[in-house]
């Protein structure tokens, strides 16, 4: 596969998942890695889970540390309801996951590897039973691979959650004072890695750096799993380079390559106005507009729907899916959710509700525990630059032709209970 | 270690999932920390210097203060 240019992670991809042999044969390679965690450095590999950093300074950190009994968790929580690449790699390429795992334990020392995978997905979760039972049926040697199954909530997925879990059997965040903080399975150091980002690395142990860097920005090398949903033919999960224009990747996926607005990164992530489409798809063009790759989800909302009505239903299925830990996320979002009912279905005073909107935004950013309010203050923010011509339209109490339209686009998980917001 | 110098300076700070917002810090260590609209804490992020005794004592009464033991004093050290 060595020549090949772009479909890397997903290569030779079919609807069975690889088994062990199938795997070994269409990622053959001749080369012997001489160092990893050099070749690590020099890939430039970002961590493909959101916040983008560098996985081999984060390596380096874990590798410092002390302890006999390190472990590296692969994080294939997928919390995202509009993400789907994590599963997709996972139910295609779950050898390429375990290998990239592998090689990150030797880079650290671990000796206990831990996959893991939302219970609501059995498919998935059987897929990879399967794949570790082949590699343990093969060889004991190495670290011994475990899969784990928590629940699937949005903030279970958060890394501190997740290592939570593992140690105590909570899905819930934890305080971290000081950045970096060393999470800890008991006494012993983690590594917690996005399963993408652990299929990058599986490639890069292969293949090596300056094969990794021949796709991609300087600043941000290699190819990302984008799962594109909304106003497309087919949801799909596409392999992108980083770099390309975000018109390519629509028309790619069969998308109005022209459409009202993007919504990037995820749903802690921001929307991008229609105008902006022909920017490259990387973290460094992005900045600019405030706008980031994050877990690498696009949903295109087309022209005629109504971007507050999106907005609000996304935040409050994130007000619904706070662990209700910090009074800031148990009280704030709800509020929020509420003053966004008000806008986007203006009945009374929806003015005192924009401004009131404003002012919760600045008491709940960064007032958490987890970044999970601040990730909604952001997409809130940007919804307010976004559609700021809708936002004044419904502020003088009338909304607009697309917010009584019953078809939506940002896909939600359907709330149990609308009582859920409340919490006492 | 050991020793502070008035040109130290430190922040206090909350542990946000053990905070229940009693309000005591607010009525302890008002020049610190003013309150939202649900009566959880808003911590000035601006580090103090310990020579301002004032402060200080009142972030110290806040910290002893606090029902929920949510609050650190954290020494900031940079250069």
């Amino acid at each position: 596969m060595r020549g090949d240019a772009l479909p890397r992670l997903m290569h030779g991809a079919a609807t069975r998942p690889l088994t062990l042999a199938q795997h070994e044969n269409v990622f053959a390679t001749d080369r012997a890695p001489t160092s990893l965690a050099h070749e690590l450095e020099s890939s430039g590999l970002t961590g493909r889970g959101g916040a983008a950093f560098p996985t081999a300074r984060k390596a380096q950190l874990i590798r410092e540390q002390r302890g006999h009994n390190k472990f590296v968790v692969v994080n294939a929580m997928e919390g995202e309801p509009a993400s789907h690449k994590d599963l997709t790699l996972l139910s295609t390429h779950p050898h390429l996951v375990l290998d990239g795992a592998e090689y990150l334990a030797s880079i650290v020392g671990a000796k206990n590897i831990a996959v893991c995978v939302a219970r609501d997905n059995p498919t998935v979760v059987n897929h990879v039973e399967h794949a570790i039972h082949e590699r343990t049926r093969r060889s004991l040697r190495g670290p011994k691979l475990e899969l784990h199954t928590p629940p699937w909530r949005y903030v279970a997925g958060e890394e501190s959650a997740l290592v939570h879990w593992l140690d105590d059997n909570e899905s819930l965040p934890q305080f971290r004072p000081a950045r970096p903080h060393i999470l800890r399975i008991g006494h012993a150091p983690v590594l917690v890695d996005n399963a993408e980002t652990c299929a990058n690395v599986g490639l890069i142990g292969r293949y090596g750096a300056s094969w990794f860097r021949e796709v991609g920005t300087p600043e941000s090398p290699g190819s990302t799993l984008v799962s594109i949903t909304g106003a497309v033919e087919r949801p799909t999960v596409l392999e992108v380079a980083l770099g390309t224009t975000l018109r390519t990747i629509l028309q790619s996926a069969g998308a109005d390559a022209d459409p009202q607005a993007l919504l990037l990164g995820g749903y802690g992530g921001s929307w991008l106005a229609g105008s902006h489409v022909d920017l490259a798809y990387c973290n460094e063009a992005l900045r600019g507009v405030g706008a980031s790759t994050g877990a690498g989800v696009i949903v295109v909302l087309p022209k005629g729907a109504c971007g507050i009505i999106e907005t609000l239903r996304v935040v409050r299925w994130m007000a619904n899916e706070s662990a209700r830990q910090c009074g800031p996320c148990a009280f704030g979002l709800p509020a929020i959710a509420e003053d966004l009912n008000h806008l986007a279905h203006p009945s009374r005073d929806p003015l005192s509700a924009s401004k009131r909107l404003e002012e919760r935004l600045g008491q709940i950013d960064g007032h958490g525990a987890c970044r999970h309010p601040d990730g909604v203050v952001r997409f809130v923010r940007s919804a307010l630059t976004t559609f700021a011509e809708d936002f004044a339209r419904h502020a003088n109490g009338s909304a607009c032709a697309g917010s009584r339209a019953t078809v939506h686009y940002a896909s939600v998980p359907r709330l149990e209970r609308e009582e859920e917001l409340i919490w006492e | 270690m050991g020793v502070r110098r008035r040109t130290d300076r430190f922040i206090l700070q909350v542990n946000p999932i053990l905070c229940d917002g009693f309000g005591h810090c607010g009525e302890l260590a008002p020049e610190l920390v003013t309150m939202d609209e649900w009566g959880y804490p808003i911590i000035n992020p601006e580090p103090v210097a310990y020579g301002d005794s004032g402060t200080y004592e009142s972030a110290r009464y806040a910290e002893r203060g606090c029902p929920r033991q949510a609050l650190r004093i954290r020494r900031v050290n940079e250069k």
